[in-house]
């Protein structure tokens, strides 16, 4: 049994909503958008996991909450059994090096004031792995050639802004295996990409992936995407987990209705299969007052009435590991 | 019924665009937008544009509704609407008798093309009296209203601002507005990007029933083929300002010729093919101000040969209907 690399449990980051002075002292209301309330997952050694769930649904800021890159609300992390939720910065600074994350937009997580090298070569600076600039540059020189950036003498002198999209995420990509880390973050790493970029990039993220045998969180809209590259999915629907699987079962017999109207929605390319044919309706309701019970009973096509209403349906085992959270498969199934 | 449609459209196609060619001036020289595009769309039929940011669809999209930036300028083809060259048409002609009128476009991005401080009905009214003065005010909020029942939005909210509005109900707006002079094309400019992937397909599935109802034709720009094969009759292949294949989805799906539209459909992953490695194409999209020579995919084709680096492949029927340009096809 590989080792879990990562585990969250209880996982809560709630947003609080300024409001006007005014209000504030007069009513002394206080509203939060919860963006992930109470979500519980973990990683294994060179597992591939997708968070998958539209805009709003948390997944980012799931991805930044692991990495202590913001602060949860509540809830624990573990990395390698050992709890990191209230690691000081100081404390955390070793671990870092074990935990890179990727962005979703190269344009903007790049300093364009920075050479490609230094880009690179910083967090081996700051994590004091390098004794001298010859070794910098070996060692930048190795990654830019794992990442395709070949003269990489040609690429280490170059700034952001003179490489295309592709090339800008193969710089972030670099950067964050640079340093051999055991787990990485990648927030959408392919979707500000042109078509016949992204697989090329992506493909490249994965052999660093699996060369290094790391675990790696890979945060998605794209269901189809994340079925052929995941072992597990989560999916999300408005800071909770919904279900949660291996890729291959989930997308032959989605259980959760969510999970099954995702799937309807994406489009296939083939014209001979088309269906295009949308469940459910609406968009996805506001996390400031999100709704009561199951939170997506306001959108459900298989809506049962009360109990969806009034009672939140707990994530339970179904089958041996496939977790579903939906009153169809709790006390009250056929 | 599908092949009815089909042969009437063969007939007498409502849009024929002929070896268009446009370019943008910039400082540095000529940006080759687009170079010789050939398509045709009869009436009722649906066609998908298809390429990668920078390809030259959008241009070809402006190029029809007359839009083109004041550095744009249409330098040889024709644009045959109905019969008519639109590109020899003057402004005042086009804005009178053609744009919203005939032909409507519904931009990307449309979330943010409507104005932040007029309300609903005061923006597609406008739209309708611009272009059709003798309508009155009255007139023309009912019609407005009739028109958000069609995109199906409670016409009780017509006189809300755009901000009262979600992003999928912003999309179905701008399509309201669109239809508001009754086109009879519509051009949809990646309607489904920045939407979730449900509120995409709620709004793909609009476009579809409204185009049946109104019997629209309608021209779909996007990157994602897999739209243009739940969506589309027809679709076109762009690459670098060059069309490189044209078909039927049967076609252009079933049997893709051309090994940049064959890089394309295996680049995007089928939720329910067995899981495989996604393909890549290897390379970049070339700098359109010195676009490569001979056939601009060679650097990136795996089968390029001699020729292909010299010769521009000619645009070849290879099937009924189904136009490839390559050497590995046709000639030779």
């Amino acid at each position: 049994m590989a080792e879990t690399v990562i585990k969250v449990e209880d996982l809560r980051k709630w947003f609080p909503v300024r409001l006007g002075l005014f209000r504030t002292l007069i009513s002394g209301e206080k509203l939060f958008v919860k963006a992930v309330d109470g979500i519980s997952f973990e990683v294994k050694e060179g597992e591939i996991l997708g968070l998958v769930g539209e805009s709003g649904s948390g997944k980012t800021t799931t991805g930044r909450l692991v990495l202590r890159l913001i602060e949860p609300t509540s809830g624990k992390i573990f990395y390698r059994g050992r709890e990191i939720t209230k690691l000081s910065p100081k404390e955390l600074l070793p671990l870092r090096s074990k935990m890179q994350i990727i962005f979703q937009d190269p344009y903007e997580s790049l300093n364009p004031r920075m050479l490609v090298g230094d880009i690179i070569a910083e967090p081996l600076r700051v994590q004091k792995l390098v004794e001298s600039e010859s070794d910098v540059r070996e060692k930048v020189f190795e990654i830019l050639e794992k990442v395709d950036l070949v003269p990489p003498e040609e690429f280490f002198y170059r700034y952001p802004h003179e490489l295309s999209g592709g090339q800008r995420q193969r710089v972030a990509t670099a950067r964050a295996f640079v340093l051999n880390p055991d787990f990485v973050v990648a927030d959408e790493p392919v979707s500000m990409l042109d078509v016949s970029i992204r697989a090329s990039v992506l493909n490249l993220m994965l052999k660093l992936v699996r060369e290094r045998k790391a675990s790696f969180l890979y945060i998605t809209h794209d269901l189809a995407l994340a079925k052929h590259i995941c072992d597990n999915i989560v999916v999300m629907y408005l800071g909770k987990v919904m279900e949660k699987s291996d890729a291959e079962r989930l997308i032959k017999e989605p259980l959760h209705p969510y999970t099954k109207a995702l799937m309807q929605a994406v489009p296939v390319p083939d014209p001979e299969a088309r269906r295009i044919e949308v469940v459910i309706k609406g968009e996805i309701p506001s996390p400031i007052n999100p709704p009561s019970g199951c939170r997506f009973h306001t959108r459900c096509p298989s809506y049962m009435g009360n109990i969806c209403k009034t009672k939140e349906p707990p994530l339970i085992e179904v089958e041996s590991g496939r977790f579903v959270a939906c009153h169809l498969y709790g006390e009250g199934k056929s | 019924m599908q092949t009815q449609t089909k042969s009437d459209a063969e007939n007498q196609p409502i849009l024929n665009v002929d070896d268009l060619t446009v370019y943008y001036k910039i400082l540095r020289g000529y940006v080759k937008a687009v170079e010789g595009a050939h398509f045709k769309l009869g009436k009722g039929e649906s066609l998908g544009l298809a390429g990668e940011s920078g390809c030259g669809k959008t241009t070809v999209a402006l190029s029809i509704m007359r839009l083109l930036p004041p550095n744009g300028k249409i330098v040889k083809g024709k644009i045959l609407f109905k019969g008519t060259n639109i590109v020899d048409l003057q402004e005042n002609q086009v804005k009178r008798d053609l744009r919203w009128k005939r032909i409507s476009i519904v931009f990307q991005g449309a979330m943010n093309a409507l104005n932040p401080v007029y309300t609903m009905a005061q923006q597609i009214t406008e739209a309708i009296r611009l272009h059709e003065p003798h309508v009155s005010k009255e007139e023309a909020l009912e019609r407005a209203k009739k028109l958000f029942e069609l995109v199906g939005i409670d016409p009780s909210r017509i006189n809300n601002y755009p901000h009262e509005f979600s992003g999928g109900m912003r999309q179905r707006a701008m399509i309201a507005m669109a239809l508001s002079c009754n086109p009879e094309l519509l051009i949809a400019d990646e309607p489904g990007t920045a939407l979730d992937v449900i509120v995409q397909a709620q709004v793909l599935k609009l476009l579809v029933e409204l185009k049946e109802k109104l019997n629209l034709s309608m021209i779909l720009i996007t990157h994602d083929l897999s739209i243009i094969s739940e969506t589309c009759d027809s679709a076109v292949i762009m690459y670098a300002g060059k069309v490189v294949e044209s078909g039927s989805v049967y076609h252009i799906f079933k049997e893709p010729l051309h090994p940049y539209t064959q890089g394309l459909i295996a680049a995007f992953p089928d939720i329910y093919a067995p899981k495989t490695e996604i393909k890549s194409i290897g390379g970049q999209p070339p700098d359109l101000l010195n676009p490569p020579s001979g056939c601009r995919f060679h650097p990136r084709c795996q089968y390029a040969m001699e020729m292909c680096r010299k010769l521009d492949p000619a645009f070849v029927e290879v099937a009924k209907g189904h136009f490839v340009a390559c050497h590995l096809v046709g000639g030779s």
